[in-house]
């Protein structure tokens, strides 16, 4: 089985910190050090920044003044203005996002665990072939068949339904090759043996033992897909034209691109009112980010 | 062995069952009845053929038929099976091999310099001279966490040719960045990709960073290597396996270049055409209607995304092996 991706690197402990004394380091060193990586910090949290600032300003103020210091506040007021654009359509897309992104990640995360699980414990024919395949999908990024999926389903009269959007999202190769290699770090087989001697059938030790075993990897397995899902913009904008079953991402790209209809500070409030979920979720689970990332990533 | 007791042979295949005790050869040993695995890959691979396999099949036979339309266009349009018409066309239509070429450019340009950027975070970051490692490796990682499209739209406000923030930090110095002219748009585009994807190749980068055994460092401090020395000649060789990877995954994220540029082309003033990337002038051949096209421009980028990660894993391999 000749595997393109090499061995994983081992589970993402905190990072060994190297002891040892101190060495004496230059001041100037030192200052450049900090200096560029300050200049980082602007760069990266600068937008954000800008974002927090305008969206808490008065409404019709997103725009002007420098954008870097808090002047009057209109928050509430915006949010407000936010909820009742369109009779709320906002929050429609919000939850249409949970919705799919959740049932998605989540119907997703049990299928990878299956296949995962079933790829780093058995020998069964067509293992290496649909391994091969999995590689070969998670190189190829999903949004290449996006089109080819839209033309499927305007022959099968799926377009403006769910479906649409949930049944190809469900499908992670990256989760599914996530799943196999924690599976094979984290699932001893001496524990499936044993699981097998007590007469267990096999479906039942996957469900109490490979599953609890593998449980952090499969939320980890689940975030990245919630936020995959979350990032695809095409295939909702191309198989969902009613915009009442639209993401926010969909919904507020709409709003942008038209102009003098939705006045503009709408959508600077509600990017930072659409993306505040995922920042939050994001700081609280940076461990299970950063577990995903060193396993997947390899050396 | 051969000598098994008559009433083994009478049960043919039970006694490795019976007999656990045998060294377990790794997670075969079980012999578990081999259906299990089959149903546990089943729905996964039902829909991974439905969703994956299907609509690019689907997608290769529709691109064998040429939308005709009568003269007059009195009468619906008609597909005729024509197997070549449709690649003859995507070859021979300026804007198609345009944003073939743009997209080309931009990975040649952007990849390296994004690249470059994490690569030098992560020096920075791992350097012993560095103060607040988590912080300043959090804030290079948040861009992550934000979609695509959200990026895509704070960006859009940065730009904006009449209130762009980062042109009101630059009067003083009196320079106006002209985000969305013809020559700069795709570079504006190109900083809205790095901006999101820096932090996360540069985790990866630095990942492979806090693997290098500490004793190799510790001696080469010893022999009076200087940090920059060190970087030099130890750190990024070290980290060569990473930067591959990280270099093959984006240069075939730049093959899908689409959210980016499709949310700056209303706010661009017409800098950015609707077939500025390839998958955007495939979009614009359904929104007119003309499926076949799409189809075929879809099958020719993905053939060109496989070539080049085919071409990349062939030569790294390669470089490996040596």
């Amino acid at each position: 089985m000749t595997t393109v991706i090499p061995a994983p690197v081992p589970a993402p402990s905190p990072a060994p910190k190297r002891i040892g004394p101190r060495r004496e380091t230059r001041p100037a060193g030192r200052v450049t050090v900090l200096a560029l990586l300050g200049l980082s910090a602007f760069y990266f949290l600068f937008p954000l920044w800008w974002l927090l600032v305008s969206a808490t300003k008065p409404f019709g103020e997103q725009f002007s003044g420098s954008g870097l210091w808090f002047d009057g506040f209109g928050l509430f007021d915006n949010v407000a203005r936010l909820s009742s654009q369109d009779d709320g359509i906002f929050w429609r897309w919000m939850l249409n996002s949970v919705l799919y992104c959740g049932v998605g990640a989540l119907i997703g995360t049990v299928f990878s665990a299956l296949t995962g699980y079933a790829l780093a414990k058995y020998d069964f024919p067509g293992r290496g072939t649909l391994f091969s395949l999995v590689l070969a999908a998670v190189l190829v990024p999903k949004v290449l068949f996006t089109l080819p999926l839209y033309l499927m389903f305007s022959g099968v009269h799926l377009i403006d339904n769910p479906l649409a959007v949930l049944l190809p999202s469900v499908i992670s190769p990256f989760g599914v090759y996530l799943a196999r290699v924690f599976a094979e770090q984290s699932v001893p087989d001496e524990v499936l043996e044993a699981g097998r001697l007590d007469g267990a059938g096999e479906f039942r030790i996957f469900r109490t033992i490979g599953v609890r075993m593998m449980l952090p990897a499969l939320v980890t397995i689940f975030l990245f897909q919630f936020v995959e899902i979350w990032n695809n913009y095409l295939l909702p904008a191309m198989v969902l034209g009613d915009d009442r079953l639209q993401p926010v991402t969909v919904g507020l790209v709409a709003w942008n691109a038209s102009h003098v209809a939705v006045p503009p500070p709408l959508v600077v409030i509600g990017s930072l009112v659409s993306i505040t979920p995922l920042l939050i979720a994001f700081l609280a689970l940076q461990r299970f980010w950063r577990a995903g990332m060193t396993a997947g990533a390899v050396k | 062995m051969t000598q098994a007791s008559p009433s083994v042979r009478a049960t043919g295949r039970r006694p490795a069952a019976a007999a656990p005790s045998r060294p377990a050869r790794g997670a075969l040993s079980g012999r578990p009845r081999p259906l299990s695995p089959l149903l546990f890959c089943a729905p996964f691979v039902a829909l991974f053929v439905a969703m994956y396999i299907a609509p690019i099949l689907y997608a290769a036979y529709n691109s064998l038929f040429t939308v005709r339309r009568s003269g007059l266009g009195l009468t619906a349009p008609t597909e005729v099976f024509a197997p070549l018409d449709n690649y003859v066309r995507a070859v021979h239509d300026g804007s198609f091999t345009a944003s073939l070429g743009r997209v080309a450019l931009f990975g040649v340009v952007q990849v390296p310099l994004m690249l470059a950027v994490a690569l030098v975070l992560a020096l920075l970051i791992d350097s012993k001279s560095a103060r607040g490692r988590g912080f300043f490796r959090l804030t290079s990682f948040i861009p992550y966490a934000i979609p695509g499209v959200s990026a895509a739209l704070v960006w859009s406000f940065m730009y904006s040719s009449t209130s762009s923030p980062l042109n009101r930090l630059l009067e003083p110095f009196s320079v106006t960045i002209p985000f969305f002219d013809d020559d700069i748009v795709l570079w504006s585009v190109a900083n809205i990709v790095t901006w999101s994807w820096a932090g996360y190749n540069m985790i990866i980068i630095y990942a492979a960073l806090q693997s290098i055994p500490a004793e190799v460092l510790e001696a080469a401090r010893m022999d009076g290597a200087s940090a920059l020395r060190i970087a030099w000649s130890i750190k990024i060789p070290a980290v060569r396996g990473a930067l591959v990877l990280t270099t093959v995954f984006s240069i075939i994220g730049s093959a899908q270049l689409f959210n980016e540029p499709t949310v700056l082309q209303p706010v661009s003033g017409g800098s950015i055409s609707s077939a500025f990337t390839p998958l955007m002038s495939a979009q614009s051949a359904v929104a007119a209607g003309n499926y076949p096209y799409a189809a075929a421009q879809s099958v020719l980028l993905a053939v060109a995304v496989g070539l080049v990660s085919l071409i990349f894993f062939k030569l790294t391999r390669r470089g490996d092996q040596a």
